[in-house]
């Protein structure tokens, strides 16, 4: 198939960017978004041009880091789908396929469609995390866990990091993402003895790092690679509430 | 509870009790508001003396105004802090087919409502309060109050057009609380993968009753009298 890619080049962080058009022609509908990326670039390349920079590395849909806003639409049209799972056959022949990067203040472009996630890990350092000594993996067996949050801890762990949520959102909400994280490890006996510090930090840290508030929209959830519902983000408003209450 | 209400889910809570409060608020007005649909006008000219006079009343309705100023502010707040953490836009964003279009312009029909919301203060409630209404008695003069039900129905009989701009604020106000209603729950922490699907069942039926509610009474006065 042939297409057209439309895709935001900035050269740095510093500099202005812009969207330029590219043709690419014997696409093959097998290949997943970024093989086709890899092809432009080669092409490029072979031209003498800057190829377009982007994230990736798994490649398998559990890093996380491929994360870019195409055609409209956070990782893509297809639903609970990463980039790199992304297939060119969810395209048509004579496309015109938008790619930009995320949009978010509290993510600034690096280069091209790759932009700086670390406020998710400035995040994680201020709270998302467990310090007791969890012992090893027979330990793991003596301490018992309800099988419902066992399950319900799972799903929230299943979060990439990826940012989706944070671009989809109109409020540029990290809400979705934390609340992962909290209501993971707040399930679990071991992350239970810091859940109340854990979530007042984390929530003080997204507020400091320009995120924006919640408003419900659910677009997060809609977007997310891995259907992370907004249940978490209630849960993480219960939590935080107690928290504070027990100040 | 140290700084809860500068966090930006401490604000959020803020946005949500006193949406519910106003919520509350709003079906109690629209019992009484329906008396006008029964009888000469005596039914609700009664409950609108009552609600004047009690003294329950009287203390909730300065709690009332300072619900609305603090669900306008913190709106306010929330919306203009949310603006700022997208300089650079999109340029192609299409819909996911989920997100409803009402919790995105959540600011934009509140600041409609609260358009509305003041002449409607002006039409009847400044009037009863303030301006020369006049009076009938009842009970064998027992009761003196004033006739309200000639204040509404005169306006909505008179101007065909007041009746249309009641209607059009009656259906932005259901759409506001078609979204703010399962919002104010999830908000509050009420809310699991059972639950949101009820709550949002129930916001449909509650946001139906409010905007059908409040429309029939003017379209009562239009088309019948
Ligand atoms: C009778 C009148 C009103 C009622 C019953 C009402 C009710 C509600 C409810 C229940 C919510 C959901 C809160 C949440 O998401 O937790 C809400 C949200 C909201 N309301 Fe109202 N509201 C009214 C008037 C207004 C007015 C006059 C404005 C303002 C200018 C306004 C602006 C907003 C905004 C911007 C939100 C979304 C805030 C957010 O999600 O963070 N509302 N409203
Ligand atoms: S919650 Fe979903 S969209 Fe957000 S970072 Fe995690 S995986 Fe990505
Ligand atoms: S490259 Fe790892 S999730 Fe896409």
């Amino acid at each position: 198939m042939n297409i057209k890619l439309k895709i935001w080049r900035q050269p740095d962080a510093k500099s202005n960017g812009r969207f330029e058009t590219y043709p690419l022609n014997d696409v093959s509908s097998d290949m997943s978004f970024l093989e086709m990326l890899d092809y432009l670039n080669n092409n490029l390349i072979k031209e003498g041009q800057q190829p377009v920079a982007f994230e990736h590395d798994c490649r398998e849909g559990i890093c996380g880091s491929c994360g870019m806003y195409i055609s409209g639409r956070p990782h893509g049209p297809q639903h609970k789908t990463t980039t790199c799972e992304l297939r060119m056959r969810e395209f048509k022949d004579g496309d015109t396929i938008t790619v930009e990067p995320w949009r978010a203040s509290a993510f600034p472009v690096i280069k091209d469609l790759i932009v700086e996630r670390s406020a998710f890990d400035k995040i994680m350092q201020s709270g998302g995390f467990i310090s007791v000594n969890a012992g090893a993996a027979q330990d793991a067996n003596s301490i018992l866990v309800k099988k419902k949050n066992a399950d319900e801890a799972f799903d929230s762990a299943t979060c990439l990091g990826c940012g989706a949520c944070v671009a989809a959102c109109k409020n540029s909400s990290a809400m979705l993402f934390i609340a992962a994280k909290v209501t993971h490890l707040a399930l679990f006996p071991q992350g239970q003895t810091e859940a109340e510090l854990r979530v007042k930090t984390m929530v003080a840290k997204m507020d400091e790092l320009g995120f924006g508030g919640c408003t419900n929209t659910r677009a997060c959830e809609a977007e997310c690679p891995k259907g992370i519902s907004i249940s978490n983000i209630a849960k993480l408003n219960r939590e935080f509430f107690v928290a504070k209450l027990k100040e | 509870m140290n700084g809860i209400f500068s966090s930006s889910i401490g604000k959020k809570l803020i946005m949500s009790i006193s949406g519910l409060f106003l919520m509350v608020f709003l079906l109690v007005h629209l019992i009484v508001n329906l008396m006008l649909l029964v009888g000469n006008g005596e039914t609700f000219n009664r409950a609108a003396h009552f609600m004047a006079t009690n003294l329950a009343i009287k203390v909730v309705e300065p709690i009332l105004a300072l619900g609305f100023i603090i669900h306008i502010i913190y709106a306010s707040i929330i919306t203009l802090q949310n603006r700022k953490t997208r300089p650079i836009g999109y340029i192609n964003s299409s819909s996911n087919g989920v997100t409803s279009w009402a919790s995105k312009n959540m600011y934009i029909l509140g600041g409609t409502v609260l358009i509305f919301l003041v002449l409607h203060i002006t039409n009847f409630y400044w009037k009863l309060k303030f301006g020369e209404v006049p009076t009938l008695s009842v009970d064998n003069g027992l009761i003196q109050m004033e006739d309200a039900y000639s204040l509404v129905s005169g306006l909505f009989v008179a101007y065909w057009w007041f009746d249309l701009i009641y209607v059009v604020g009656a259906l932005l106000l259901g759409f506001h609380l078609s979204h703010g209603f399962w919002a104010a729950f999830q908000t509050l922490g009420w809310n699991n993968k059972l639950w949101i699907k009820r709550l949002e069942v129930v916001a449909y039926i509650y946001a139906i009753i409010i905007a059908t509610g409040f429309s029939i009474i003017p379209l009562y006065f239009l088309i019948l009298k």
